[in-house]
């Protein structure tokens, strides 16, 4: 029996609304806000600046640095403010999913930091984040080779979701439970970021990453328009 | 990069001319704006702008045990970030000694107003109480964070609800609002005022900011003050404190209209 | 390809043997692809994409406008709001500096007009060797996105002349985006910034010189 989602959302349907705007943080270099569903996330980009501390510095190439964070209030369950286990492994995987389209070679010794800040989490949240990021970097001019859109994927007992929300992702047991895939692709289609957590067959992934890809040509939609309407 | 030595000449003659950059009085804050309900996981939330400066407040509440010497009154914990992403100035790391005390600056206003009736609080007296946390994180910093935060923690009170509470599991029930957050009728909003030269003034923007050589912030409600930080090194005189109250106190009025307004 | 129009990192502006990658572009096969957020512009056959926003790109030539954050032994170390340090050296300061007293001539905390006349590994050499560089010692300095400088200045510096003429100030501006505005009074150099906000505010659209004259004409005094 398939698994009929709360929301009444087909299984390869992206939540709603999807919101996204550039510009929102007017001290930045460049900023984004990224919403989907109930999930909302702000990135601003400082740089390329001179990096501190100075031993963190490479003298080689230009250093991305990332940072996630979740205000207190964005979930049920207030958060302590301050970084966490999580926040720091999260702030890496997003370095990770976005370094291979930057294109920071020649800011050798500098840096470029990206805030994250997550307002309202409904499950999703790194992917939001990313999404994010990705405009945000592209607004503040910093040379790249793509970009980058996020989504999670996933399987509600037998059956292979999109955009897992926050019920389906931590809160449905039934079955084989559910499995959580948060995916970053290029436009051009490369992975640059994947994890999974839960019990899923080879076949089935296939089946996810595929529908995955194809939501990703979506975000993308979603952000070169943010992107070209700015200053609307 | 800080203002220009020029720049603040210049900033410093106009306002001995009673005049600023912006156009604005010595005694005029700048566009006040407040978007309720921006974060629905908390009990309350506003964004605050005053101009380019942007504060997001959430209220999130949850049931523990009260302090020994309050048994019968919930808590209170005000805690303010400063976060990178709303100014290059603003570095990666543990709360700096800015975030801790614009934390502190708020929580005085809040708690010494006794605007929260925090014996309303209270579950079962010694054993179980309501604590409220108040949590400001910064946007955009274009100065005065401050004033902006102030607004934003009163103003994210006001519209806060009580989520409900399962005794017996002793479960909060959150998503499922109970009541109004119990307030007593009293305003508090800090107006922080800054000597510039020999001149003072309120809700500088970050190039004013950069030149204030000392500010003195008065968290008042209708004539009665409840709080008072003075900050920087620079000393006052009294005729430049008593000054500041008088600015405070009246910018308070026109302050709290607005303030009134937008939260309708 | 004809109008200039907004592309994003990975876009594909072009397609064909003939085209040129210019400056922000890349070239992938037979496309002419975006590596930067901009507006992509063509002139035979050379594709580029003129940024809209982000740092300032420091080029051999530019004028600048920058604090003096530190001094060495044998010159200044300028802030111009850029990644690279820039440094000025006392061989190109068109006097004698004594040697124990740099501070008499550029002190911490001054601003400076000066021109780059080197970048390297090390960072950004300047000079103020040339006329109407120096020291900067009256007025206001404000900052603007500095892609929109080109459009301050405007073809041949007819929107800065534009400015001058309607507001009696001098005004320096620096490809990083900081600007020099002195005048005789301080309502003058307001009203020189307020124009210039306004020109950066409504740079992408056409007409802006025409648009310029009417607002002159509107708002003054």
């Amino acid at each position: 029996m398939t698994y009929k989602r709360k929301d009444g959302r087909k299984n390869d349907e992206l939540r709603g609304p999807i919101v996204a705007k550039v510009g929102v943080v007017p001290n930045a270099d460049g900023s984004a806000m990224f919403q989907i569903g109930k999930t909302i996330a702000i990135a601003a980009v400082y740089g390329p600046k001179k990096m501190h501390p100075q031993h963190s510095q490479n003298p080689e190439k230009g250093t991305l640095r990332c940072t996630y964070n979740m205000n207190s209030f964005s979930v049920e369950d207030r958060i302590r403010p301050g970084p966490s286990r999580r926040s720091t492994e999260i702030s890496k995987i997003t370095e990770w999913a976005i370094e291979p389209v930057l294109m920071i070679e020649e800011y050798a010794n500098q840096v470029v930091d990206v805030h994250i800040n997550i307002i309202q989490a409904d499950a999703g949240t790194r992917c939001a984040g990313i999404n994010a990021a990705a405009m945000a970097l592209a607004h503040a001019g910093i040379p790249m080779k793509d970009m980058v859109s996020s989504v999670s994927v996933g399987k509600i007992d037998k059956t292979i979701v999109l955009d897992l929300d926050k019920f389906e992702d931590s809160e449905f047991e039934d079955g084989e439970g559910s499995t959580d895939i948060p995916i970053t692709f290029t436009h051009e289609g490369k992975l640059t970021h994947i994890q999974l957590d839960g019990k899923i067959s080879p076949e089935q992934l296939k089946e996810a990453i595929e529908m995955g890809k194809k939501s990703c040509d979506e975000i993308y939609e979603v952000q070169k328009k943010a992107l070209k309407e700015i200053g609307k | 990069m800080k203002t220009a030595n020029i720049t603040q000449d210049r900033i410093i003659e106009y306002l001995e001319q009673g005049k600023r950059f912006d156009g604005r009085k010595l005694d005029e804050f700048r566009e006040l704006i407040i978007e309720k309900n921006v974060a629905k996981k908390a009990e309350g939330s506003v964004r605050v702008r005053l101009g380019k400066t942007e504060v997001i407040v959430g209220i999130k509440m949850a049931v523990g045990t009260p302090y020994a010497d309050s048994a019968n009154k919930g808590n209170l914990m005000v805690t303010a970030e400063l976060l990178p992403l709303s100014s290059p100035r603003i570095e990666l790391g543990p709360p700096k000694f800015r975030s801790i005390e614009l934390g502190r600056v708020i929580d005085r206003g809040i708690r010494e107003s006794k605007v929260i009736d925090l014996e309303k609080l209270c579950i079962k007296e010694g054993e179980k109480v309501w604590t409220v946390f108040v949590d400001i994180y910064s946007i955009n910093d274009d100065g005065n964070l401050l004033d902006a935060a102030g607004i934003g923690a009163l103003a994210a009170l006001k519209i806060a609800k009580v989520p409900k509470y399962d005794e017996e599991e002793g479960k909060v029930l959150y998503g499922e609002p109970d009541r109004d957050l119990p307030l007593n009728n009293i305003n508090p909003l800090p107006v922080t005022v800054h000597k510039i030269g020999n001149s003072l003034i309120v809700d500088p923007n970050c190039e004013e900011e950069d030149i204030s050589e000392s500010r003195i912030t008065i968290g008042s409600s209708d004539g009665i003050i409840s709080s008072m930080q003075k900050g920087e090194a620079v000393p006052i005189t009294i005729e430049e404190m008593n000054k500041a109250v008088e600015m405070a106190t009246n910018i308070w009025k026109e302050l709290f209209k607005k303030f009134e307004k937008l939260l309708k | 390809m004809t109008d200039r129009k907004i592309v994003i990192p990975g876009e594909v502006i072009a397609t064909g043997d003939d085209y040129l990658p210019g400056e922000g572009t890349e070239k992938r096969k037979n496309e002419i692809v975006a590596i930067k957020f901009g507006l992509a512009e063509e002139f035979n056959k050379l594709i580029k994409v003129i940024p809209l926003s982000g740092s300032y790109q420091p080029r051999r030539g530019n004028t600048v406008i920058g604090k003096v954050d530190n001094i060495t032994f044998n010159g200044w170390v300028i802030d111009l709001g850029t990644a690279s340090s820039a440094f000025l050296p006392v061989s190109e300061v068109p006097k004698y500096v004594n040697r124990n007293d740099l501070e008499e001539v550029l002190d911490f905390g001054d601003m400076v007009v000066a021109q780059i006349f080197e970048i390297n590994k090390r960072g950004i050499d300047l000079t103020i060797r040339s006329r109407g560089l120096g020291r900067l010692d009256q007025g206001i300095i404000i900052k603007v996105n500095p892609h929109k400088v080109p459009r301050v200045i405007g073809k041949e510096g007819s929107m800065i002349s534009l400015i001058k003429d309607n507001t009696g100030c001098k005004i320096t501006v620096g490809q990083n985006g900081l600007i020099w505005i002195s005048g005789d009074k301080i309502e003058d150099e307001l009203f020189a910034k307020k124009a210039i906000l306004y020109i950066v505010e409504n740079s992408i659209i056409s007409g802006l010189t025409d648009e310029m004259n009417n607002w002159f004409k509107e708002n003054s005094k």
